[in-house]
């Protein structure tokens, strides 16, 4: 939103692509307006930010906002830009309207998704992302749970507090993996550096007056190492934790619950700016440069895909990326705010970037790919077995990541449980079809002038 | 116990009444309000899971926004739509089990 409010506002005509049927994205994720709330903002932080660049661009003359659009494919051409090809319709629908787009400039926005690391009974319903108990609170004023337990790390799992508090949950409790000395080494070393990204801490103490408020407890160096029941959770085991993640053996106790959040991180959705061709660096996310383009000329990137940072290093990106792709420069100011969210980036993975002991937490039957049911236990025997380190043979013998969400869950996790040995690590986030299409659908955009003629 | 939808009476959001929407599920009527998703139905009216994996385990929303794919079911006779990011149409026949698929002859 803020990279098409920006391109406007130089000159350019933009057009919109959300896969959703609103924008505002999973930040600002509101009710349908049918249901539109009068008091709405009580959800959001920064409301007000989010109804300027709504207006401001759904009224525009030159702005086409295209609801519904799922980006399936962008084609490559080393001398042309890239062609997007996109399914305009309901979600998963068979009769959606196939488009082509060949767009001077090309802004990749497509956000993150939240990294949920496996342990025993996670894949219980009743065991939710804190991503889908944030969407659910805000866009359908449903609680996931009557008595909630949130756990993982990072600063995400506030808002979760506030959102199911206001929907009616009650929260016992905030399990922060992360240990309290890790946690004032990255957040108190050099606490002036923070002064300029001074709305983030206006934004984390709302939220922390919500847990004094509704007297939430916020348990530092502990997370949920099992989740029990037969058909639903009824209850979960938390366990303290070294800082390097590994449990602390005699800590555990159990708390009931009948629901738990997770969210231990987050990953960017980098599918399309894969096939577009975008460089990523070492922890897969897209290189820009100073004007947020990327590796490839005309191609532009902006928010989680260039690194986890948060809403409002989002949108100054995204504010960048819009001006230098309509011709402008951007504002100093701008560029000054981007370097200080960028800051407040690194201390979050400082403070709370996953460790690797958690891969003690799992036991062999533990569930790792959810899709094909493939267990921890499994992807271990099978690795050591066969001795492969190629992850695309181990993903063909053992089947982790060939289910319908293709990888996207466990991808990471199974690369993490397969070691640094691994050959094409990485590679679980290459997708050349972006989104599932039917094949139905795929067969309609080939007119017959495309078809290539029999030989 | 699970999950529930915050009656609007009650809701600090003062969202508007958009009116009832009932959807049929394996058979049986649940109803939500106009606006909602399939799975914010079925989440608002307390079911939790409505979908069993390859190995018989079961399955509701996961991840909310699409990316998981746990919570398929078929609408009106298509399979394997998200549940999380349809919204439901009044009259919709949702069935938690695969359309039976017609062997050709």
């Amino acid at each position: 939103m803020a990279a098409a409010a920006a391109a406007l506002r130089h000159g350019a005509r933009v057009t919109l692509l959300e896969a959703g049927y609103n924008l505002g994205g999973q930040y600002w994720r509101h009710l349908a307006h049918e249901r539109r709330g009068a008091q709405e903002h009580r959800l959001h932080h920064g409301w007000s930010t989010f109804q300027r660049l709504r207006d401001e661009i759904s009224g525009h003359p030159d702005c086409d906002v295209v609801f519904g659009a799922s980006v399936w494919a962008i084609d490559r051409h080393d001398d042309a830009p890239p062609v997007v090809h996109v399914m305009v319709g309901a979600p998963d629908g068979t009769d959606r309207e196939p488009r082509s787009y060949t767009p001077g400039r090309l802004i990749l926005a497509t956000g993150g998704q939240e990294r949920t690391l496996p342990f025993p009974g996670w894949d219980l319903p009743g065991v939710f992302t804190a991503g889908a108990a944030q969407a659910l609170a805000k866009g359908e004023r449903v609680a996931v749970g009557r008595r909630v337990l949130v756990a993982g790390a990072g600063p995400f799992l506030l808002p979760v507090v506030s959102s199911l508090i206001r929907t009616g949950a009650t929260v016992v409790g905030v399990a922060e993996a992360s240990g309290r000395s890790r946690l004032t080494r990255g957040w108190l070393t050099r606490p002036w550096e923070l002064a300029s990204a001074s709305s983030k801490a206006g934004e984390l103490g709302g939220y922390l007056k919500d847990l004094v408020r509704h007297r939430v407890p916020y348990w530092t160096g502990q997370t949920v190492v099992a989740a029990h029941g037969t058909d639903r959770v009824h209850s979960v085991t938390l366990a303290a934790l070294h800082p390097d993640w590994t449990r602390v053996e005699g800590s555990e106790r159990v708390v009931e619950v009948d629901a738990v959040c997770v969210s231990h991180g987050f990953v960017p959705r980098t599918e399309l700016a894969i096939a577009a061709g975008c460089q990523l660096d070492e922890q897969g996310f897209v290189t820009t440069d100073a004007g947020q383009q990327t590796s490839v000329p005309n191609v532009y990137s902006a928010g989680e895909l260039t690194g986890i940072g948060g809403a409002d290093l989002a949108l100054a990106e995204g504010e960048v990326a819009g001006t230098t792709a309509a011709g402008g420069v951007p504002r100093p100011l701008l560029v000054g705010q981007r370097k200080a969210l960028r800051n407040f980036a690194t201390r979050l993975e400082a403070a709370h970037g996953i460790r690797p002991g958690w891969q003690t937490w799992p036991d062999p039957g533990t569930m790792l790919c959810r899709c094909e049911d493939v267990t921890v236990g499994e992807l271990r025997d099978i690795a050591a077995k066969t001795r492969s380190r190629g992850l695309r043979s181990l993903k063909l013998t053992t089947r982790a990541g060939l289910g319908v969400c293709q990888g996207r869950t466990c991808g990471r996790n199974v690369e993490d449980l397969l070691g640094p040995n691994l050959l094409q690590a990485g590679r679980t986030s290459r997708r050349p079809i972006a989104t599932p299409v039917r094949l139905g659908e795929l067969a309609a955009t080939l007119t017959p002038e495309r078809e290539d003629p029999l030989p | 116990m699970g999950p529930q939808r915050l009656p609007v009476a009650q809701d600090p959001v003062a969202p508007r009444d958009s009116g009832p929407l009932t959807i049929t599920v394996d058979g049986a009527q649940v109803t939500g309000q106009v606006g909602q998703t399939v799975a914010g139905l079925l989440l608002g009216a307390g079911h939790v899971s409505w979908r069993t994996s390859r190995t018989g385990r079961p399955r509701g929303v996961f991840c909310g926004i699409g990316v998981c794919f746990d919570c398929l079911v078929t609408v009106n006779d298509i399979p394997d739509v998200r549940a999380c990011q349809r919204r439901a149409t009044e009259g919709d026949v949702v069935s938690t089990e695969p359309p039976t698929r017609e062997t050709p002859a």
